[in-house]
């Protein structure tokens, strides 16, 4: 996984609530094999109205993107993930994510940050305002900065040293094989199996 | 101080606790399919690993699957390869698959259970967020990513940040014609699509009782719709019943063992949940979603909200989009809504109880004219039970489409898909935009409710059929 400490760059105002996962990348894109060309499923509903903001060129190259709450809600696919970062998305903020895909978004380094709505306000109204404005996500001192916006926000310490480190979970499990094995010998025999090996 | 049903079943997956990080839980089961396994498979590949335990894994194709012509080779390429890709996946590392065309094959949720594979007090984890459906056994099963699957696949465990608890206690019984579905639709209208983040929800109370194991697969498998992690339901009676006699049940001094286990998996007296819910079961009637998120919902009996009701601006905003998209307006009556569409399957309404109770309202009945109604089993094994039954003629009489089993319109990844502006009313589990299909406009409803709204053309309950006929042997 690639490694978090600090980015800056422009926003991208989306003001949407419920942002499903749907509309980041529609089912029919599920059907590719590899982690990469997502890009152009990206919220592919939504691009097709000329008015949608990441029609909007002077938000092209925009890297931070600024949601509603609920974002993320719906289906398990890391595929959005993948989408938002092929894109060029290095963070995501909003008042609310779903859980699976926060999840997700931690294993593989896309850095979700919960700011109250107030500041999302703030931040949206910043990048209407001036579209050039730059912010900067700041994971080793949990700060959001931008001109009028100095936010702190919360993540839990192990996902943020895992983050920082760009630590790839399983090698980091494997350590403990022998605590697995351990368990395995404890599992009651009722159990199911799929099948007798 | 006591524990809850979640804290149980988590406390005896632990393989590792310490302080300020995630428990490391052991994952009894592990469900695959085509979606979102072939990155997870790669990453094993590229990195030298095999499957820990494939013998607790098992795989079945079901969202890319056709529902007509399975014999002939699958027309899209691009969902060809996927399934194919998961076949060569499923070969190399020596994991059980039902692909298309075999007896147990369908979707992932249904399958499960009915193998008798999801059985109290396990963890369960599938790439897909539906698998809170088998939290109905009082297992703890939750949808993971892709690099989740990997990591399964991989060491059989997860590392989990611990979850908060809810009740949704459910007291009362629910009127006749209301149904799980009804129930859980009326839930996360109350709660909203974040009202359960970041907890296990437990649904408890007279009510979720007396359901059957179906409707409560029904009620789980939703949980997801309100942001839960998980829902589960404390196992009984029903839930031994249901299990007893399946192919992977335990047998003989196993299953005396395992039912000894399974009877401690109740919330203790003292046990104290961090947020707790209560419901009127009485109160309920045929629910109905008007939005484009499962929050945006209302009884059948009324109109269509303006969005100027609703005092939070976020909610007054999604409302006014959602209308917009859906193409109703303020004040419209719900029952006023025609329909064009009907779909009846998924992993939340597409069980052998689901079929029935459709059938039931369709018999002797024909579905209104230029309606298209599919009904897809969740599974072959459901969709054989239906056919010794009779259910797929008395479909088939009223004008519906019999298919074969899968996910099929529940998302559209295969031909089974609405056109821009068609209107559906689905029994599915998402009415997001563009869910069933690009402009497709998705109403969320009960088996019964979607049965009904074919017969009319416009949304409606088995209770607005009266003046057409007397429902046939209900
Ligand atoms: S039926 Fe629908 S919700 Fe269920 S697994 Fe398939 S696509 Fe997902």
């Amino acid at each position: 996984m690639e490694a978090f400490t600090t980015h800056t760059g422009r926003v991208v105002p989306l003001r949407r609530s419920n942002v499903d996962t749907d509309q980041i990348i529609p089912a029919h894109w599920l059907k590719k094999v590899t982690r990469d060309g997502f890009e152009d499923g990206l919220f592919e509903a939504w691009r097709k109205n000329p008015d949608f903001v990441l029609n909007d060129e002077a938000y092209k190259g925009g890297t931070v993107l600024v949601a509603g709450e609920d974002f993320g809600t719906g289906s398990s696919r890391e595929h959005a993930v993948w989408a938002l970062q092929n894109y060029g998305f290095k963070a995501v903020i909003s008042p609310r994510f779903a859980d699976i895909f926060r999840g997700n978004s931690l294993k593989n380094g896309l850095l979700t940050v919960v700011l109250p709505q107030p500041t999302v306000e703030a931040l949206w109204e910043l990048a209407e305002s001036d579209p050039s404005v730059e912010v900067t996500v700041d994971l080793v001192a949990r700060k959001v900065l931008a001109p009028g916006v100095e936010a702190g926000f919360d993540l839990d310490e192990n996902a943020r040293w895992r983050l920082l480190e760009g630590l790839d979970d399983i090698s980091l499990t494997l350590k403990d094989e022998d605590s697995i094995a351990a368990y395995e010998t404890r599992r009651p025999a009722f159990k199911p199996l799929t099948q007798q090996l | 101080m006591g524990r809850t049903l979640a804290e149980k079943v988590w406390g005896d997956h632990v393989v590792r606790h310490a302080e300020g990080e995630p428990d490391l839980l052991y994952i009894d089961l592990h469900l695959l399919h085509e979606v979102t396994s072939p990155q997870a498979f790669d990453g094993l590949r590229k990195n030298g690993r095999r499957v820990r335990r494939t013998d607790l894994t098992i795989a079945t194709e079901d969202h890319n699957t056709p529902t007509l012509d399975i014999d002939k080779p699958i027309a899209d390429p691009v969902s060809r390869t996927q399934l194919e890709t998961l076949r060569k996946n499923c070969a190399d590392f020596g994991v059980r698959l039902h692909p298309l065309g075999d007896d147990e094959q369908g979707v992932v949720h249904v399958v499960g259970p009915q193998l008798g594979l999801t059985q109290p007090g396990m963890t369960v984890v599938c790439g897909d967020s539906h698998t809170s459906t088998h939290g109905a056994f009082g297992a703890l099963a939750f949808g993971i990513g892709t690099s989740q699957v990997e990591h399964v696949l991989a060491t059989q465990t997860l590392p989990m940040a611990p979850f908060r608890t809810m009740a949704i206690t459910v007291t009362g019984e629910l009127p006749d014609d209301v149904t799980a579905k009804d129930l859980i639709l009326a839930v996360i209208a109350k709660i909203g699509t974040g009202g359960g983040q970041g907890y296990v929800i437990e649904y408890r109370g007279e009510a979720i009782e007396k359901l059957s194991m179906e409707s409560r697969m029904t009620i789980c498998n939703m949980s997801i719709e309100a942001g839960a992690r998980a829902g589960m339901i404390a196992p009984d009676e029903t839930t031994f019943e249901y299990v007893r006699g399946r192919e992977h049940a335990p047998e003989g001094a196993d299953w005396d063992a395992a039912v000894e286990y399974w009877k401690t998996l109740r919330t203790d007296d003292d046990a104290v949940f961090d947020h707790e819910v209560v419901i009127d079961a009485t109160q309920l009637a045929p629910f109905v979603t008007w939005g484009t998120n499962p929050g945006q919902g209302a009884p059948l009996s009324e109109s269509v909200p303006d969005p100027a009701s609703f005092e939070d601006e976020g909610a007054k905003l999604a409302a006014e989009k959602a209308l917009e998209y859906m193409g109703l307006t303020a004040g419209q009556p719900l029952r006023e809504v025609p329909v064009d569409t009907v779909f009846v399957g998924s992993c939340t309404n597409g069980r052998i109880e689901d079929l029935r109770s459709a059938a039931a309202v369709l018999e002797g009945r024909q579905v209104a004219d230029g309606m298209r109604m599919l009904v897809v089993p969740g599974s072959v094994r459901v969709a054989l039970q239906a056919v010794a039954e009779g259910l797929d003629k008395v479909f088939t009489a009223a004008g519906a489409e019999w298919r074969h089993a899968g996910c099929s319109m529940c998302l559209g990844m295969n031909p089974d898909q609405l056109q821009p502006g068609e209107r559906a009313a689905s029994t599915s589990n998402r009415n997001f935009e563009g869910r069933q299909g690009k402009g497709g406009r998705t109403h969320l409803v009960s088996p019964q409710v979607a049965a009904a709204t074919a017969v009319l053309g416009h949304l409606a309950s088995p209770a607005d059929l009266s003046d057409v006929r007397e429902p046939a042997g209900v």
